[in-house]
């Protein structure tokens, strides 16, 4: 097992320093379909954080006896049938979420985190670090997801995980929510401005032009 | 990585075990988590059946239901009640060629192809079953719109034509759009309208939006930017009032059927 340094660097580095989402602009499909509201991004986070963990773990596992010729269709079974599984215990458990989720949670299997670090850290480490190195870049993913759903709920609707914080003209409040908030090219401009605040405090990250 | 794992019988080892394993914990928790998965779609479509209603409070959704719902099985062809038949999936009698008929192009409206010949309706009493004054009758109606079929309860007043309530609870319109169908602020329109003409033909229009004259029975606005989902919602009102439909359990309605119990 590795020491407690490399621990903190896998576990805590894509929250910041190498986020899955904003450095390496992976999974950005899902960042703007569920993030209108925050339950619904936050059972989408766990969801990808355990389906990254798990098959990592399981891809780390059986490594060294995956043909290098058919490693991309191994990886996609042991991803595809996590993520059945995960979607059979939300509609047993979650019933209302899954709904709204819908085929979101069926695209995990293409979203590109979890693929990228099938391919890019579980094929070369020991199961134990992969694990930890799935539940990093989850959080990393997650981080952002509910940062752009804080925004969007309260901007968008007024509220906090449903409850209600700045009440609607509608509902005869003072609040004029932001329509465009609800759209899904809000997310964009969002995750555009995370990037940049990001790359402000970081300029390591920035690519040279 | 070894060559020896690029030979082609480690190759298939590799891969018929792990779809092995694979498919049996696929199929496990799939088998495992079914009852649990039954009952929450149970309760959803109670759900949904109180919301259209207007009776979805706080409270126990399958206490609510048992309360103030009846469920009764109607022969669509006669209009009469029938039995509840033995294993009733509404949804899967609807496409065995055994409990469905297959409707003819100038019958099939809705474009549903094929329709089961005995449908739920629901019947809601606001005080209770047992109070036997009825308040509410809950039709299943369904029908294609642009991309899918479009599911939703609609529900009628005692004389059987005025509308109550209209929930589309299952569709996959484009979100924003035709999507708006589930929209309550859109559904409220149809609320006091009526279904059909004082002859009993389905009278409900879905008018190109802001056409809808205020003081109409019958008129409401459809959906901006979304002519081929109001389209599909004209159709399937047009189909599950009419002849195919349930316009013979209405008939029956209107004569008196539900007063004696």
């Amino acid at each position: 097992m590795a020491n407690a340094k490399e621990i903190k660097t896998v576990l805590f580095g894509p929250v910041f320093a190498n986020n899955p989402i904003a450095l390496q602009v992976l999974g950005i499909c899902s960042a703007l379909a569920v993030t209108t509201k925050m339950d619904k991004a936050l059972v989408m986070c766990i969801a990808l954080t355990l389906v990254t963990a798990f098959s990592n773990f399981f891809i780390s596992l059986i490594r060294n006896h995956i043909p290098s010729s058919v490693r991309i269709i191994v990886q996609m079974t042991i991803i595809a049938s996590l993520v059945i599984v995960v979607d059979q215990i939300l509609k047993a458990y979650a019933y209302d979420v899954a709904k709204e989720l819908s085929v979101f949670v069926g695209l995990i299997i293409t979203n590109c985190i979890v693929m990228g670090r099938a391919e890019a850290f579980a094929m070369k480490s020991k199961p134990g670090i992969s694990f930890l190195d799935g539940i990093g870049n989850g959080l990393g993913y997650s981080v952002v997801l509910m940062t752009v759903a804080f925004i969007r709920e309260l901007g968008g609707s007024g509220t906090v995980f449903g409850v209600e914080v700045m009440p609607l003209v509608k509902d005869g409040g003072w609040y004029q929510p932001m329509g465009l908030l609800l759209m899904p090219p809000s997310a964009f401009i969002i995750i555009a401005g995370f990037i940049w605040i990001l790359r402000t405090f970081r300029t390591e990250q920035v690519e040279k032009a | 990585m070894s060559s020896n794992n690029d030979s082609i019988s480690k190759t298939l080892i590799v891969v018929i075990s792990l779809c092995l394993v694979c498919a049996v914990i696929v199929s496990t928790a799939a088998v495992q988590l079914r009852p649990q998965q039954k009952a929450n779609k149970l309760l959803d479509s109670q759900k949904n059946v109180l919301a259209v209603t207007g009776l979805l409070g706080g409270g126990n959704i399958a206490e609510l239901y048992s309360k103030h719902i009846q469920e009764r099985f109607v022969d669509l062809d006669s209009g009469e009640f029938v039995e509840k038949p033995a294993n009733y999936d509404y949804r899967k009698f609807m496409k065995d060629p055994k409990e469905s008929v297959r409707l003819s192009a100038d019958e099939d409206l809705a474009s549903i192809k094929t329709r089961a010949n005995i449908a739920p309706v629901y019947l809601a009493y606001n005080n209770g079953v047992e109070s036997g004054e009825l308040s509410a009758i809950v039709l299943p109606i369904h029908g294609y719109g642009l991309w899918s079929t479009m599911h939703a309860f609609l529900a009628l007043g005692a004389d059987g034509t005025t509308i109550k309530g209209v929930n589309y609870y299952e569709q996959g319109e484009t979100a924003g759009l035709g999507g708006e169908v589930q929209n309550p602020k859109w559904v409220a329109q149809f609320e006091g309208k009526k279904l059909l003409d004082a002859s009993g033909e389905p009278a409900i229009k879905v008018v190109k939006p802001g056409n809808a004259a205020a003081d109409s029975a019958f008129e409401v606005d459809g959906l901006s930017g979304a002519t081929l989902t109001s389209n599909g919602v004209q159709y399937t009102f047009d189909f599950w009032a009419g002849a195919k439909g349930f316009a013979p359990f209405l008939a029956k309605v209107r004569d008196g059927a539900l007063n004696n119990g």
